[in-house]
């Protein structure tokens, strides 16, 4: 058995507004940074799922993600593998 | 005639929503979020509040607790569920009404009281409401911005699913699609809503319109049980 970790980046659906990444764009210029735009605010989830084979543990993620992690009707969701923590 | 009242931890209107059935008529019973068993309940209410602390998006760890099974098993039956503010949002998140409620445009916690049209008077929710009434009602929320995509939408309207819409004078508080603060299931059954009735439940607080909704509830319960078996 491996434990395989992955990261979980759930973004707003590209079209659906996202309030909080305007209201974090609108800030920026306080900053003087006024060449910035279409900032988006998501969020991520890192997990370790136990296998034997990579597929089945992606498997495993790849069911989370859409059933549980991101409501697909106005999120959008990439898996990637990640460096395992000690 | 027994209205079951779910309590999930973070749950924080389930004493205003006991009393408020009660003055209904009905007798209200808390059920429990870990148990999965509705004691017998003729409806169920999913309460306000900030069910399992609202965590990655509101609703969304709440459609596991076992209480639900029970409640999709008493859907199945063809049982009456209304769910209230949070309790709308977990019935979205567990599928049984459409649409997603999104944060707030104004990402702002939104509370005060809104007008609500009611758009069907001949649902298990709203048959005690006079035609044309809208109901003086409070919200309080921060992820109330109900969403569906255009073509849904239009389905949505089309079936007649779409019950309470925010209206003049105070209208739209939190950037909903078409207004849109209640829905219905297909089958006519389940439905939730944003506003509190429970909190308008008695003139001391300001209004006692939210009545006319757990009055409907009652009274289509009691028209149940008259209907021989």
């Amino acid at each position: 058995m491996t434990s395989f970790r992955y990261s979980v980046s759930i973004m707003p659906r590209a079209g659906i507004l996202d309030p909080q990444g305007r209201a974090v764009e609108a800030a920026m210029p306080h900053l003087g940074a006024m060449s910035v735009h279409d900032v988006r605010v998501g969020r991520r989830v890192e997990l370790s799922v136990d296998a034997e084979q990579e597929q089945e543990a992606r498997m495993v993620v790849e069911r989370l993600a859409s059933d549980f992690l991101a409501n697909p009707l106005v999120e959008d969701w990439h898996i990637q593998p990640a460096e395992a923590s000690a | 005639m027994k209205i079951g009242v779910a309590v999930f931890p973070g749950s924080n209107c389930d004493r205003d929503t006991l009393h408020a059935v009660s003055l209904a008529g009905a007798e209200a019973v808390a059920l429990w979020h870990e148990e999965p068993d509705i004691h017998g309940a003729d409806a169920v209410i999913l309460p306000g509040g900030f069910a399992h602390g609202d965590y990655l998006r509101a609703g969304a760890i709440a459609r596991f607790s076992p209480i639900m099974g029970a409640v999709r098993e008493h859907v199945a039956r063809g049982g009456l569920v209304l769910g209230i503010c949070n309790g709308f949002q977990v019935l979205t998140e567990a599928g049984l009404l459409p649409g997603v409620l999104q944060r707030n445009r104004s990402l702002r916690f939104e509370h005060g009281w809104v007008r609500v049209s009611v758009e069907r008077s001949d649902t298990p929710f709203t048959r005690s409401v006079p035609p044309g009434v809208r109901l003086r009602l409070p919200i309080a929320h921060g992820e109330g911005a109900y969403f569906l995509p255009e073509a849904d939408l239009d389905a949505l309207e089309e079936a007649g699913q779409v019950v309470f819409r925010y209206a003049a004078p105070e209208g739209n508080p939190n950037g909903s699609v078409r207004d849109i603060a209640g829905v219905i299931d297909a089958g006519g059954r389940v439905c939730g809503l944003m506003p509190h009735p429970e909190r308008a439940s008695e003139r001391l607080l300001g209004s006692d319109d939210g009545m006319m909704l757990l009055r409907s509830l009652a009274t289509s319960l009691a028209s149940l049980e008259a209907q021989p078996a």
